[in-house]
């Protein structure tokens, strides 16, 4: 983290009606490293993720990424700018392939128009194979390249979050924000998508995740943010949140909760 | 592979060439009319398949786009206006015009969908209808509920398609020249529908239709495609207004009503939802089926003896029951895309 943070979300706050879904969360990230944003059911990881992906507005606090402001509301904006992301109940093009699904996220990189589309000139026709074969390498790369051809609804829960995250990669991100990519899935399966979260950021990308499984996320992460009720409790490396009190309030409850 | 694909591709275009003359020969010349104008409804139903069947956008005003197409094409060359324009202005400028009305559908439209979205755009077909209705005073540029009269037929520079030729002793008649222009524009359609939907554009209509959020989420620029989509589907429309009225001769705000519109998207789903081949066949069958069905009143007098039901109300009950029947035994339509007929077995 002595690099200057890639990602800088200042005192976020975001409601809805009367509830209070975030106050005040901060969050900074650095290039080359994964975090973890943890947190009970309902400390508002996942409106944290939509505000910063652009799905919903903050209502106070700002959002900086790779040193200039991020535009709020805006979802395709902030792809553009280099965040992509998965969704916490898989969110996939289902009746697509599974190859067609990440050529999908090579839209953002690549430039066809209607006029190459219908007259078919050499260079809609050479983006579209390497689109195609860019894909193919990401399927490859997440290990799923077998089931290229078939129906994304037909792949296996495991199979279907891998995809998420090779659509995502697809378009070039340099922030990759995962929403419970481990859920669903058996302890070999969370080693393997640990390795590849691994390799993912070695090559660059920086990671970001939600995760329940507090053990996992332990063993991956480089720092750790926890929310609760919608403000952030702790943050730090593994061992520092491991050992703070309000950290083990939150997921224990407090010793008068627990004789109660 | 290819010589087989290739020796069907010479017998289809054989056959599509010498139909008119067949029908001609057994049916009579009113069969061609009606296959024309079966054609001007494929050409519809391909641009509302664009919209309703790639982007996932439901549209229940499509046919004012054919409207548009109609008028521009009406204007350009009556007396209403006295100009007489080439036909290479006169159908581009009612397919950009109709596009632009397509965006300025789509713009206030993005953040609705299904129903909502239906609501609308019947509203706008509507307006668009009322306004041609009513365009005739203070200044008289539509006129009115009486139409635009004595449209010059379809024509080449001198070459007229509204006349008979002879052509190495053989007759061509009107209805058989406007077949061939109507069959040359479709085939047309049908190769840009295919082109577009395999494109990187058509993957992006494809995403937004199957989750906006998750496209929007990969980077999609959801608003300008689906005005695109807007616009691509109207422009289909208004060319095939524009042929329209180079055909008839005559147009009037009567053609352009709400169940038209409700036609033309029967013609989509019944023939299959985003598949070219289903759209075409369901468009053919459903611009043809009325037409044959007048031949009711004679069946009824055979079988029965004697009238019992009124012809006109039988056709429509039989056609009525004809869409039911086909909709019953092939929800996803009569020739459903791979895509459509997963969604259904996986349901």
């Amino acid at each position: 983290m002595d690099e200057y943070p890639l990602l800088v979300a200042e005192r976020i706050g975001k409601h809805f009606g009367g509830l209070r879904a975030l106050q005040g969360v901060s969050l900074s990230l650095g290039e080359k490293t994964i975090t973890g944003l943890i947190g009970p059911n309902g400390a508002g990881k996942t409106t944290f993720f939509n505000v910063l992906t652009g799905i919903y507005k903050p209502d106070e606090g700002t959002v900086h990424f790779a040193g200039a402001p991020l535009p709020s509301g805006k979802p395709h904006r902030v792809a553009e700018r280099g965040i992509a992301r998965t969704f916490q109940n898989i969110r996939l093009f289902s009746q697509m392939t599974v190859l067609e699904n990440v050529m999908v996220g090579r839209h953002l990189r690549t430039r066809a128009g209607l006029l190459g589309a219908l007259f078919k000139t050499a260079g809609t026709l050479r983006e579209e194979q390497a689109i195609r074969d860019r894909a193919f390498q990401l399927l490859e790369f997440v290990g799923i390249a077998a089931h290229a051809t078939r129906v994304a609804a037909t792949l296996s829960y495991g199979d279907q979050r891998r995809l998420e995250i090779a659509r995502a990669l697809a378009t070039d991100p340099r922030l990759l924000a995962l929403d419970e990519p481990a859920a669903g899935m058996n302890a070999m399966e969370r080693k393997r998508l640990g390795g590849l979260l691994e390799q993912i950021r070695n090559m660059g990308t920086a990671v970001l995740l939600i995760e329940h499984d507090v053990r996992w996320v332990m063993g991956l992460c480089d720092r750790i943010t926890v929310l609760d009720h919608g403000e952030r409790i702790a943050e730090g490396t593994p061992r520092e949140v491991q050992t703070d009190l309000r950290v083990i309030e939150a997921y224990l409850g407090t010793s008068r909760s627990v004789t109660a | 592979m290819k010589g087989v694909s290739c020796r069907w591709l010479v017998l289809g275009g054989a056959a599509l060439i010498l139909l008119p003359f067949a029908l001609e020969l057994l049916l009579g010349n009113g069969w061609v009319r009606i296959v024309d104008f079966a054609l001007l409804y494929v050409l519809l139903a391909l641009g509302l398949n664009i919209v309703v069947g790639y982007a996932g956008l439901l549209d229940l005003g499509y046919v004012a786009f054919f409207a548009v197409g109609a008028y521009v094409y009406a204007l350009l060359n009556s007396p209403q206006w006295g100009l007489h324009w080439p036909i290479w202005i006169a159908l581009p400028a009612g397919a950009l015009l109709a596009a632009c009305f397509g965006v300025l559908l789509g713009a206030p439209t993005l953040k609705l969908r299904g129903d909502y979205l239906a609501i609308v755009t019947l509203g706008f077909g509507e307006i668009i209808r009322i306004f041609l209705n009513n365009l005739d005073s203070p200044i008289n540029i539509t006129n009115g509920p009486q139409g635009i009269e004595l449209i010059d037929s379809l024509h080449f520079g001198s070459l007229s398609l509204g006349q008979m030729h002879h052509v190495l002793g053989l007759r061509i008649p009107a209805v058989v020249n406007v077949y061939y222009l109507f069959l040359v524009v479709v085939v047309l359609g049908m190769v840009f529908s295919h082109r577009l939907e395999r494109s990187r554009i058509g993957r992006a209509w494809a995403a937004i239709r199957e989750d906006e959020v998750a496209a929007a989420s990969m980077g999609l620029n959801t608003r300008n495609l689906k005005l695109l989509a807007f616009a691509m589907g109207a422009s289909f429309g208004g060319l095939s207004g524009g042929l329209f009225a180079g055909f008839q001769g005559f147009v009037s705000p009567e053609s352009f009503t709400l169940q038209e519109s409700v036609m033309i998207l029967c013609m989509v789903v019944l023939g299959g939802m985003g598949h070219i081949a289903g759209v075409v066949l369901g468009a053919m069958l459903l611009a043809i089926l009325p037409e044959a069905l007048r031949a009711a009143g004679d069946w009824e007098q055979m079988v029965f003896g004697r009238i019992w039901v009124d012809p006109s109300n039988l056709r429509l009950l039989l056609f009525g029951m004809a869409l039911v029947l086909m909709m019953l035994r092939r929800p996803g339509g009569l020739w459903p895309s791979n895509a459509r007929r997963n969604e259904l077995q996986g349901q």
